[in-house]
């Protein structure tokens, strides 16, 4: 690992204004650490903002779930009132990694990294969730650009994310034997406004299957799903799962995620 | 006193390891350091053109960077095969040199180019990354079934083939196959795997530039041989100025057995620079540059008649050795793998003709089990496939083609002294309620489930030795092994053993056994290992050998003890020699309440002289001090065997493979520690099963390990695997005293064919490779849907 300068920051101002395009914020480093020790990334100043008060903590209203930046895993899954109005999101939070992983890393972390194959992205497309970050409220759909690569700028740090409470909801993957990343992760979610089927793992980005979503409005049923064509085009290929794999995949788990709802 | 050896003794070693009191070669620190660094290959094949280590050399902190040229300079040598193989036309193996920095080509990616010494480990890294070294990049050869069609990667060694080699009869096994109902044949891949011990290798070493002495603290299995090694082949230092410490060890699988490129570089260079020097690998270095295990692919044909008899079996095997040919590279897939083909049947005729070749890719050797989990794993899986297409039951096509009678005179090679195979088939046909499966499956069933059983019949040869046999096979040593018992004068007693503890528990085992032998409370018993100047020459650890060749040893020192003891408990007891009887830790004259305890004989022994109305305890002709020594050789391997029956769940929709059940019945002959003994049987289940489900090392084209990390390679994790049920039957072995097998390596023997035998019989018997993992599974019940549907 390369020398850096380490900075604690004391809120998200001073944080923001150390920031700098040779810089990272520091909160799980679940990656970033990783990355930096095996040399894949390198940089001058390291801003860790898990000292941030402000940016942890869980609230819960009648519409919405809205969770720190800086919050771990581990808290979301336990959290008795997650539970309550949204259980496959502490769910979801259960899955990742390991307890290692669960006791350091944070969902702002996962989602600015926006890891193909992390859980946490499928959640915010799921649950139409809104990033809160120091100058701005992005949607989920828009927030997720592509493969690691969010709308965020350099200098804008994530304070909150905010999920809306479905009416139903239900998240399916199958894990990375090795990683225990999604190979494949669905997260379906029923609203008043619509249906959600968000795929991570499968492709480059996270994504809104519509036409899962298209047969689950007209009848929302795991055998809904049964006649509606996944393509393997676009699809990741690795060691762990083939394109063609992966397609079939994400009906069988969008299937699961159907009936566990 | 009871007997301790049979008993669940807690391990001496808890205390140490379970409160992070371990010593492992990284916790050594020694004054006024340098930190190695290793340059490697990124290639898998190229030529050296020219490495420029001028502006690294001026980085800060740098204390020196030597290269191959100096190695060469120097003439320091290289790494070696253990065994020398001939091939079925009589010609001696070919082996390329293998030095310890590559000076003019590299041959797998993370072999060592050049390394770095400085002040600090972070001085030492980015120093390195300003060595400049061109390389002619050449095409690699990495697919194994192509490699003797590529180009030649060593100079000389036509086709890559190191040998050619048969161990067999092959007109004898055409002759049977002309008489055959039915010949079976099966193509099978044994799946390449990294064994991950827990410590990476690393090594700190010490100069003394008065002395010249040389101190090689290392990560080993066998420090005795890696002195050896260093000394006489590699030129660093007579054995007398060399002393090899292989401290607390963090497992080693096989992959510690050999001494590694940097052990003698580091050793060289302490000399050179005149200063400490200390190499701790990262993971990746382990992943990169620890030998790897297995990598064959083999085409098997079982001759039977059609009520399921065996009449002859062939196995046509290629076995990857990697870049070079290392200690046990070369016999790994010849003879701890050929005379094992045929399983533990009767087979009238049968050969192994095993190519071994070169390839682009890190060396393969020893890895638990080493050639026996192969052997295995063919055999099992042919019997299988015979068991299917006859239409029989798995156990009943086995118990149909059991030796009844032992010594049984196994085809290949072996005689193996006792065994029953019936009685562990039958035993684990109940452990495992092998008659309620078709129950469960049905209730698989109607949850959506495919479920499928499997069973495995295995026996190895383990416990390697006898000497005069491995060095007629072509084994560079002997493989017996030696210990010294030394009574203090005070009454305890130090036990130094040629074998090495790296995760085997040996302060516990070998203190039992000595305990019994020797009357003496375990606690005052000390187990000392792993240390050249401590102990007398040993020959280390692997090929479950510790307890059935070293612990033997320390049985036959302890009686040596014993009976120096009787001779001055006489004289001290006024009593003849004939009267004395040692029992539980005393001499005690018959009919008669004199006696004297061992403490007080050893304590008498260390005082030898005349004063006044004192007279010596030593009787005449013998020499004060109650201390032997033992060289043991046994006469033969030791033969465990056993039945493992397994039970997976699949889940068609996904491919993903639930273990369910896994049932485990073997014999060890004599368990000394049961605790322990199940401890090792968790453990090479574990990796078995991480075999057929999991791991796997994959290699791209270009020569690149794609599974260089555990985001890629997977290790199987606890949640993979069920509760084991566990179950043992004993016939003692014949060959040594205490009736002892070998136990480390069964549960990697027999858990890869059982588990996928089970994952094919969910499948209706199509065939798939190891690892079963969810995608090649999915598909064959893709398949399987596909073939049922136009059947219909």
């Amino acid at each position: 690992m390369k020398t850096f300068n380490y900075h604690s920051a004391k809120d998200v101002k001073e944080a923001s204004k150390l920031a700098s395009p040779n810089s990272a914020f520091l909160a799980g480093g679940m990656t970033t650490l990783p990355s930096m020790k095996l040399g894949l990334a390198s940089y001058k100043d390291i801003i860790d903002i898990k000292k941030i008060k402000k940016l942890s903590g869980i609230k819960v209203s009648a519409k919405t779930v809205t969770i720190g930046a800086t919050t771990k895993h581990v808290e979301v899954a336990n959290s008795k009132e997650i539970k309550k109005v949204i259980p496959s999101l502490a769910a979801l939070a259960e899955g990742i990694g390991d307890p290692q992983v669960r006791n350091r890393g944070t969902i702002g972390g996962s989602i600015a990294n926006n890891d193909p194959a992390a859980d946490y992205p499928s959640a915010c497309i799921a649950l139409n969730a809104m990033i809160i970050t120091n100058n701005r409220k992005v949607i989920a759909d828009k927030f997720f650009r592509g493969m690691f690569e969010t709308c965020l700028k350099k200098t804008e740090v994530i304070e909150a994310i905010e999920f809306e409470i479905p009416q139903k909801s239900n998240y399916q993957k199958l894990p990375n034997p090795a990683s225990r990343y999604a190979v494949v992760g669905v997260y379906v979610a029923k609203h008043k406004s619509g249906i959600n089927v968000a795929v991570t793992g499968a492709k480059s980005c996270v994504y809104n299957d519509s036409d899962i979503s298209d047969a689950l409005k007209k009848n929302f049923s795991a055998s809904a799903i049964d006649n509606v064509k996944v393509s393997s085009s676009g699809m990741n290929s690795d060691i762990h799962a083939s394109a063609d794999y992966r397609a079939n995949m994400v009906k069988v788990f969008a299937k699961k995620a159907v009936e566990a709802c | 006193m009871a007997s301790l050896v049979g008993s669940r003794v807690e391990r001496k070693e808890d205390k140490r390891f379970l409160t992070g009191k371990g010593r492992y070669t990284a916790d050594i620190n020694l004054a006024n350091q340098t930190y190695a660094v290793f340059i490697r290959s990124p290639h898998a094949r190229a030529k050296i053109k020219k490495i420029d280590t001028s502006k690294a050399l001026k980085s800060s902190g740098v204390v020196d960077i030597l290269t191959g040229e100096h190695i060469a300079t120097d003439k320091i040598g290289g790494l070696i095969a253990g065994w020398a193989i001939r091939s079925e036309d009589g010609s001696e193996m070919k082996c390329p040199a293998n030095p310890p920095l590559a000076k003019d080509s590299v041959n797998f990616v993370g072999d060592p180019v050049a390394v770095v010494f400085a002040e600090s480990l972070d001085e030492a890294k980015a120093a390195a990354e300003l060595v400049k070294i061109d390389y002619k990049v050449l095409k690699a050869v990495t697919s194994l079934a192509d490699t003797m069609n590529s180009e030649a990667i060593h100079d000389g060694i036509d086709k890559n083939l190191c040998y050619d080699w048969l161990l067999g009869d092959r007109q004898k096994v055409k002759d049977a196959f002309d008489k055959a109902d039915k010949i079976i044949k099966l193509d099978i891949t044994n799946n390449r795997l990294i064994p991950n011990a827990m410590e990476p290798r690393a090594c700190v070493i010490d100069y003394n530039t008065a002395s010249e002495e040389i101190t090689c603290y290392t990560t080993s299995q066998n420090p005795h041989l890696s002195r050896l090694i260093m000394s006489a082949f590699g030129g660093v230092a007579p054995e007398n100025k060399l002393r090899v410490v292989a401290p607390d060890v963090g497992g080693g699988f096989g992959s510690k057995i050999n001494l590694y490129n940097e052990e003698i570089v580091c050793s060289w260079a302490a000399k050179k620079i005149e200063r400490p020097i200390k190499w701790v690998a990262e993971r990746t270095e382990s992943f990169l540059t620890d030998t790897h295990g297995r990598d064959h692919i083999t085409h098997a044909e079982l001759a039977v008649t059609n009520d399921g008899k065996f009449l002859g079996f062939k196995n046509e095997t290629i076995a990857n050795l990697g870049a070079y040919a290392r200690v046990f590279g070369t016999v790994t897939p010849t003879y701890l793998f050929g005379p094992c083909a045929t399983g533990v049947y009767v087979m009238p005729a049968a050969y192994s003709n095993v190519k071994a070749v070169y390839t682009n890719t890190a060396p393969v050797d020893a890895y638990r089990g080493a050639g026996r989990p192969e052997a295995t794993y063919t055999i099992e899986r042919i019997v299988d496939k015979a068991a299917i297409e006859l239409g029989m039951d798995p156990i009943e096509i086995r118990m149909k083609n059991f030796p009844t009678e032992f010594p049984f005179k196994q085809t290949l090679v072996h005689q193996i002294d006792s065994g029953d195979y019936v009685a562990g088939l039958n035993k684990a046909k109940e452990m495992s309620d092998y008659d309620g499966f078709a129950a469960r499956k049905k209730d698989s069933e109607s949850r959506g489930k495919l479920r499928g059983i499997g069973v495995t019949t295995y026996f190895e040869a383990c416990g390697i030795a006898p000497s005069p046999v491995v060095m007629m096979l072509g084994c560079g040593v002997g493989l017996w092994e030696s210990a010294e018992v030394r009574f203090n004068p005070t009454g305890q007693v130090t036990v130094y053993t040629g074998s090495h503890s790296h995760g085997q528990s040996h302060q516990t085992t070998f203190a039992q056994i000595t305990a019994d032998e020797l009357g003496v409370p375990i606690e005052n018993i000390d187990i000392v290992h792993g240390d050249t100047d401590k102990g007398t020459f040993g020959m280390g650890t692997y090929g479950s050998r510790s307890l059935t060749v070293g612990g033997i040893a320390i049985v036959n020192a302890c009686k040596k003890i014993v009976a120096k003891g009787k001779r001055i408990a006489a004289k001290m007891l006024e009593a003849s020699e004939d009267d004395v009887e040692f029992k539980d830790g005393e001499y005690v004259v018959a009919k008669s309440n004199k006696k004297k305890t061992i403490g007080e004989v050893a304590f008498a022994s260390y005082l030898p002289g005349v004063r006044d109305e004192v007279k010596s305890p030593l009787p005449e002709g013998d020499e004060p001090g109650l201390i032997e020594s033992s060289f043991f050789d046994p006469a033969n391997f030791s033969f465990p065997a056993g039945s493992h029956i397994a039970e997976v769940e699949v889940d068609p929709e996904t491919g993903n493979v639930r273990l369910d059940k896994y049932t485990a019945v073997d014999d060890f002959g004599t368990i000394v520690n049961p605790t322990i003994v199940e401890g090792q049987v968790h453990g090479g289940l574990a990796q078995g099963i991480g075999q057929a489900l999991t791991e796997n090392a994959e290699y791209d084209e270009s020569g690149q390990l794609i599974t260089a990390s555990y985001m890629d390679y997977t290790m199987p994790r606890a949640d993979n695997f069920p509760e084991f049920n566990l179950g043992f039957t004993c016939t003692k072995a014949t060959t040594n005293p205490l009736g002892v097998k070998g136990c480390g390596e069964a549960g990697a023997i027999a858990a890869p064919p059982t588990v996928m035998n089970a994952v094919i019989n969910a499948l209706g018997g199509r065939e798939i490779q190891m690892p079963a993992t969810a995608e090649k599974v999915w598909k064959a019940c893709q398949q399987n849907k596909k073939s049922n549907s136009e059947a219909a």
